[in-house]
Parts: structure tokens; sequence; C-alpha cells
């Protein structure tokens, strides 16, 4: 049966997709004001002068999404959450490291 | 449906504060949050000990549930005795933003219903789907090659009557040429299925590699210990390496020792740029197991005296 099935394409969110503002509360479920903050914190830095101008790429969509996760779920602020995505991102470097030596 | 001993979930007493059972579910967040946790059932234990905490931290649905909990053991076979709720006020909002067991639903699902409180699932209001997360193990060759892969995903879906039951469909992904170990495919639309015409969540497939038997991976580059026998890494010599898009040859620079390491420009992962495939060489001696070996030994030792330890100063 899963022969005749339709293939689903998704997209990959890497650093070659690009959303604006609008798209990424969207995907997100974030309001803008809420998306300011997380880049006033410089939780994500996206390229464009303002607001309206900003580009954001695959990875900085799921950076935004697991900071308003932690922020939500383990009632971090957003500085927290900005200090937990590095460490986690610091986390994961080491772990592939030591994968790499063993 | 099994019986679910809440207090177990989150560790604490029948007679715990509020104060203790929020101090345990919040650690336990911490613990097994999705986003933090590597454990492979963290998504689960998450929601389990969000569910726990949902009616434990609620003074009503705590009394409520704790009529059971004299009689039931977890995991026993549950069913909810006709009309237990008449007695209890259920103030909560009707559902949050997860979905919850059948458990759950059976006892405190009907009790939203019935005070006729407002409903997310209730067709008057128009709300998206929730968006699933489920994670992919990918072979090397699928990642280098592309692939398709069929998934079988278990999504809660609202009922006519209001409940929530969960429901199991495969869906058939591809698996784009070129994924890296940790990204994130987005399937727009696969996710639950909205309410009162409100349009569906989303699905995210994480992505992880399968172990290989000799390859080793770090972003698009693919790495391999080669190994070689000292005269080829003396001398020099063309060797054939295996690489993901097939075998290659190799030449090995003659004074090539251990750990001396040669790239494949190109040869790992598809990409923009591609990835490389690094290889990194091992020389392997051959045993002394016979006497013309040993002999050959000795005279290596003789004619070629060697201190590899001189920069140790010994």
């Amino acid at each position: 049966m899963a022969g005749n099935q339709k293939i689903l394409t998704g997209e990959v969110l890497d650093e070659r997709v690009e959303y604006d503002l609008e798209g990424l509360c969207q995907i997100c479920r974030l309001e803008r004001r809420q998306v300011i903050e997380l880049v006033v914190e410089n939780v994500v830095e996206p390229a464009g002068e303002d607001p309206d101008h900003w580009r954001f790429t695959g990875i900085e969509v799921t950076r935004i999404q697991v900071a308003a996760r932690l922020t939500r779920d383990l009632r971090l602020n957003i500085p927290g959450a900005a200090l937990a995505l590095d460490l986690l991102d610091e986390i994961e470097r080491l772990r592939a490291a030591l994968q790499r030596q063993s | 449906m099994k019986f679910k001993d809440y207090y177990d979930t989150l560790g604490v007493s029948r007679d715990a504060t509020a104060d203790d059972i929020k101090r345990a579910y919040r650690k336990l967040a911490r613990k097994y949050h999705p986003d933090v946790s590597k454990e492979a059932d963290a998504e689960a234990r998450f929601k389990e000990v969000g569910e726990a905490y949902e009616v434990l931290k609620d003074p009503e649905k705590r009394a409520a549930y704790d009529q059971f909990g004299k009689d039931w053991k977890a995991g026993q076979e549950f069913r909810p005795p006709p009309d237990w709720d008449v007695n209890f006020e259920y103030a909560g909002d009707g559902a949050g933003e997860h979905a919850f067991s059948d458990f759950f639903e059976s006892l405190f699902g009907r009790m939203g219903a019935r005070q006729g409180r407002p409903d997310v699932r209730a067709r008057s209001v128009r709300m998206r789907g929730e968006d699933h997360h489920a994670r992919i193990r990918v072979g090397l060759q699928e990642a280098f090659s592309g692939g398709t892969r069929t998934l079988s995903l278990r999504t809660p879906q609202a009922s006519p009557d209001g409940h929530v039951v969960t429901k199991t469909h495969a869906i058939r992904v591809s698996i784009p040429k070129g994924i890296k170990e940790g990204q994130r495919i987005r399937l727009a639309g696969k996710g639950s299925a909205g309410f009162g015409g409100g349009p569906p969540g989303d699905l995210y497939l994480e992505v992880s590699f399968e172990p290989h038997p000799f390859f080793t991976v770090e972003g698009r580059d693919i790495r391999l210990v080669l190994p070689i026998t000292p005269w080829e890494g003396a001398l020099g010599a063309t060797v054939a390496v295996p690489t993901l898009g097939g075998t290659v040859d190799l030449k090995i620079p003659a004074g090539s020792q251990s750990g001396k390491q040669l790239r494949l420009k190109g040869r790992g992962l598809p990409g923009s740029p591609p990835g490389d495939q690094i290889v990194t060489l091992q020389i392997e001696t051959p045993a002394a197991d016979s006497a013309e070996r040993r002999t050959l030994y000795e005279r290596m030792r003789d004619e070629m005296p060697m201190n590899p330890r001189k920069h140790l100063g010994v």
C-alpha cells in the first residue's frame, strides 16, 4: 500500500531557505513583538537593517522555535533561553567531537 | 485504557503539597524537555509529566483524581465508572496546547464539555492544528543519494463530540539528497487538523544518521581512517578508497606517516558547496609471525636505525 502513496517533499530548514518577519511569525506562531524581542536579545541575527527587511534562515527558524518552547515550558526569560541555546549548541559540538574520537 | 498514576509520574507522595508538586514538575520538565534532553523517550516522558502536573496542580482535578487513587495501580485496565464526576466542578480552559492521553481525556475531557465552557475543539472556535515533531534515522548512503521513507505517525484528532482520539496513519516522505545530521524537514500542513475550519499544523522531521561501519560525518564532510602498509606510506602508492559515491583511487605521497590527512575534494555529502572526504592514514605493520618475517624486521632494525621518541627527550 505504501507503494501507491504520494511522496511528500518537505522544506529543509537550512541556511538556504529564507523567511521574512511575517512568514517567520506564521510558522513559529509568534507575534511580531515576540520575534523582535528575540532579535534584540541576540537569540538570532537576521540579515537586513530593520524589521520590514529582516531575512531569517531555516536555522534561525529552528532557534526561534526552540527559544519559544523553552520560555513557555520551562518559564525561562529570553536571555535565559538565549543562554540555554548557546549551551545546547556547545554540547552538540562537544558530543560530535567525542563521537569522532571514539 | 490503562490507569495512570500521576503521583508516581512526578515522584511525589499522595499527600504532597502544591509546592512539592510544582518543584517536582519543574525539575522533571527541565530533565525531559525534548529540546534539551537526548534521551530517546524524552518527548513521551515530558508529555506524561505535563499531563500529571495538569491534574495535580489543580485542586479540583486533583480531588477528582484522588477518588481513584486508593483502588487503582498504574498500568491496570481502567474504565471510569459512569457519572463519576458529577460532584466536581471543573474550571479548566477545556484544552491546553498539548493533547493528553486517552486516560486524561476520559476523566477530564468530558468534564470540560459538561460545564459548557469554551472549548478550543468546539466547532465555534477557529484554530490552527498542533505542530508535530518526529525523529527519523537515515543511513549515510541515503543522505548521499536521497531516498524516500515511510513513516507511521500517531496523531491526536478531534472526534465530533469534542474528544481527542489518537489515529495512526502512514506517510511517505522524500529524503533530500545531501541532508545533514540534525537538520529539520518541515512538511507544511501535515500536523494535526485544525479546529473549526482552522488550517492544519505542520510536521517537523529531525534527521539523525545511523552509525556507519567505517565512515563518520562532520557537517557535510565524511571522515575515514584508511589503513595502509609501511611500504605504501614510505614509498608512496595509489590505493583504492571507498567513498559514498563509489570506490576511487587515492595517491599516497611517499614519506606519509600515520595520522596524515588527505582530502578528497567534493566526495562528501552533496550540497553547495559539497563536503569533502577526509582520509586519515593509519600504518599497520605485518606481524612477525614466521622466521622469515622476523629476519626481515631484524634487518630493518640493523640497517634503518631510528629513534621515533627523540622529540620526547628519551
